[in-house]
């Protein structure tokens, strides 16, 4: 059969049980909309966490990234899974302990604040937002790339069905998809990283691979690491495996980076609220111990595939001729995801550090003497020849194995489970914010079970809608906003949030200039470096490990206007000692 | 608080501590750190301090939320505040 019709089939059967499940999964009050009834079991919570938190960042991009940053790349590596451990350890019992429905709720009761709710909840609306888009964005390129429709159409079609299963089921109807979606996504990543695995190396476990020798090839005999390095070093790149040389990050900015990652992972809303749909406090650890396992399986995974699509490309493509190039070079070079400039006119597909060209190529429709895409861009004045976009690590991969067309309509299916499940979780997040915490604590009160319940659909719909928008007009800073989700998840809620657990003495007016300061400072910093073309001007710190020190900011202006304000009432204070205890966390409930 | 909730929350702090610590110690001192230096040794194809940045400490984050989970089961029990 053609890929084409395996992609329709596959694809359109993985939906057609997204549509299934969330029918009956579907709710009838804003208990089952919002924490899906509280009754997930914990090894499902698990898978579900695993998907909301996945991306289409994680499945199609992150190898790609970490093929050609090599060491660096760690820190999307232990920044995207140690977050857990604060998780695990730091919030997720206390606040299913808590048990209301979002993270404005907590922060709103613990610091009996309406200010305090409301800049959560801008909070979790802005960080919801700018992650979202992302994501239907990238639900319109999988589309495009493999059932080649248009993008804008894709987007739409990816808006139907998220409106579809989450407007219906809610959280119930999301948990369950994404514990589908789990096991889409996880295979369509596993089975080309285990053939590529055991055809090089001839070991299936991708993670023992990585650090065997090659089977096959020049270099048979020698470690994948070492030959790494060696080919790195002789076309003139850093060592795949060394740390801090020339031209890479510095220590300080590694650090950072990572530290950031790590608790804004801990910080974002749709990860924390997966923590409220679980019976018990017990549940939500253990719960915490499986997600963390079914991402390590991805996230270990991720950077022996990297390496082993780097070899691969280097060796197959570096000094042959264009005229010999595997015929899968010419399919990915029709979109636009491998470019080549012919700058010296010899025929013969240079690649070497550096970037070949300016931007990303642009096409001019000709065809070269040698039959490649001519490109418009201004060639830089290095030897490279060669244009490699990150996504098409994953996205090649099978292609480059010579794996069975399936296989590479399962990836595609696993993209657009990766993409769908994140959008969900967060589309989730905006609703709950402005029904739950805005428009039914907030403003009305007295709103009833139904009218709430619809409230919450309604602003389903336009979050969709809102989302799509940003998915067919990606704001040309797309790639820069994902910095403000994590800045601002480490700035603002992780201290608030540890706090109130962990000092009781806590206030009020502490919390909400820490937040306040703690987001202010990290924002500007980013608007800075980013759109007005500052100089990192903070200890060489990137844009994307500000939030570090954005975090302790607000730890610090928390703590001294805490100790300078009054202590927080007794009742909030009995508050505090009743968290700690998981005897007695009901259901989450609705006060 | 109660006498025995005390001694309750001061055995959690205590956990908490000494699985933090370990977690910091896997990825920012062995990972990032003194990355250069591990890298000296190698385990199989790996230089060590590589093999922490991108595999072990995910690998010792997983077994820390297992241990966490495994000791509060027990501490809640002694402590009958268990559900």
């Amino acid at each position: 059969m053609s890929l084409q019709i395996w992609t329709y089939l596959i694809v359109g059967a993985t939906f057609a049980l997204y549509i299934g499940i969330a029918w009956s999964a579907r709710v009838k009050d804003t208990k089952g909309f919002y924490v899906a009834g509280g009754g997930v079991p914990p090894l499902a919570n698990g898978m579900a966490t695993a998907a909301d938190w996945m991306s289409a960042a994680s499945f199609i991009s992150m190898s790609g990234m970490i093929a050609f940053m090599g060491y660096a790349g760690c820190m999307y590596l232990m920044g995207w899974t140690g977050g857990y451990v604060l998780l695990a350890l730091l919030l997720a019992p206390y606040l299913r302990k808590f048990g209301k429905f979002t993270v404005p709720d907590f922060v709103g009761d613990r610091y009996y604040s309406s200010a305090a709710r409301v800049v959560a909840l801008v909070c979790a609306i802005f960080v919801s937002l700018t992650y979202v888009a992302g994501q239907m964005r990238g639900v319109g390129i999988v589309f495009s790339r493999f059932l080649e429709v248009d993008v804008n159409t894709g987007v739409i079609i990816g808006m139907v069905l998220v409106f579809f299963y989450a407007g219906i089921g809610g959280m119930k109807g999301i948990t369950w998809t994404q514990v589908a979606q789990y096991c889409v996504l996880i295979t369509a990543f596993l089975v080309p990283a285990i053939a590529i695995s055991a055809k090089l190396t001839g070991h299936f476990l991708p993670q023992i691979g990585f650090g065997s020798t090659l089977v096959d090839g020049p270099h048979s005999g020698k470690y994948l690491l070492d030959t790494l390095n060696q080919i790195g070093t002789d076309l003139g790149f850093a060592e795949y495996t060394s740390a801090f040389g020339a031209g890479s990050k510095p220590m300080i900015d590694v650090f950072a980076i990572t530290m950031c990652l790590m608790v804004g992972t801990a910080g974002l809303p749709h990860v924390i609220i997966r923590f409220y749909t679980v019976p018990t406090v017990r549940a939500a650890r253990i719960s915490a111990f499986y997600a963390l396992i079914f991402i390590a399986i991805l996230y270990t995974t991720a950077p022996a595939l990297g390496a082993f699509a780097r070899y691969t490309l280097t060796n197959v493509l570096s000094d042959t001729t264009y005229a010999t190039a595997p015929s899968w070079f010419k399919n990915w070079e029709k979109t636009g995801l491998l470019a080549w400039m012919d700058k010296n006119n010899d025929g013969v597909i240079t690649y070497r550090a550096g970037a070949p060209f300016k931007g990303k190529p642009v096409f001019s429709g000709e065809a070269g003497p040698a039959g490649q895409r001519m490109l418009k861009n201004e060639a830089t004045d290095n030897a490279n020849e060669l244009y490699i976009d990150n996504d098409i690590m994953v996205l090649a991969t099978p292609e480059i194995s010579q794996l069975p067309n399936w296989v590479i309509a399962l990836v595609a299916a696993g993209g657009l489970a990766a993409a769908l499940s994140t959008a969900a979780g967060l589309l989730l997040v905006i609703s709950s914010a402005i029904s739950h915490d805005l428009y039914y604590r907030i403003i009305n009160r007295e709103a009833s079970e139904q009218k709430r319940l619809a409230i919450g659909r309604i602003m389903m719909g336009i979050a969709v809608m809102v989302a799509g928008y940003f998915g067919i007009n990606p704001p040309g800073f797309v790639a820069q906003v994902v910095a403000f989700a994590f800045g601002l998840a480490s700035a603002s809620f992780f201290p608030v949030i540890v706090l109130g657990i962990f000092w009781k003495r806590a206030t009020r007016e502490g919390a909400i200039s820490g937040m306040v300061t703690g987001i202010g400072f990290t924002m500007f910093y980013i608007v800075q470096t980013k759109f007005m073309g500052v100089a990192p001007w903070f200890m060489n710190i990137s844009p994307e490990g500000i939030g570090t020190v954005g975090m302790l900011i607000n730890f610090a202006v928390t703590i001294v206007v805490s100790l300078c304000t009054a202590a927080p009432p007794a009742a909030v204070q009995d508050m505090v000692e009743s968290v700690r205890i998981p005897r007695g966390a009901g259901a989450a409930v609705d006060h | 608080m109660e006498k025995s909730m005390q001694r309750y929350w001061k055995a959690n702090l205590t956990y908490m501590v000494v699985l933090l610590s370990i977690w910091a110690l896997v990825s920012y001192v062995f990972g990032i750190i003194f990355v250069n230096e591990l890298n000296a040794f190698h385990l199989g194809g790996f230089p060590l301090g590589f093999w922490f940045a991108q595999q072990g400490s995910i690998f010792v984050f997983v077994i820390l939320i297992l241990a966490y989970f495994l000791l509060m089961d027990r501490l809640d029990k002694k402590f009958d505040v268990h559900e």
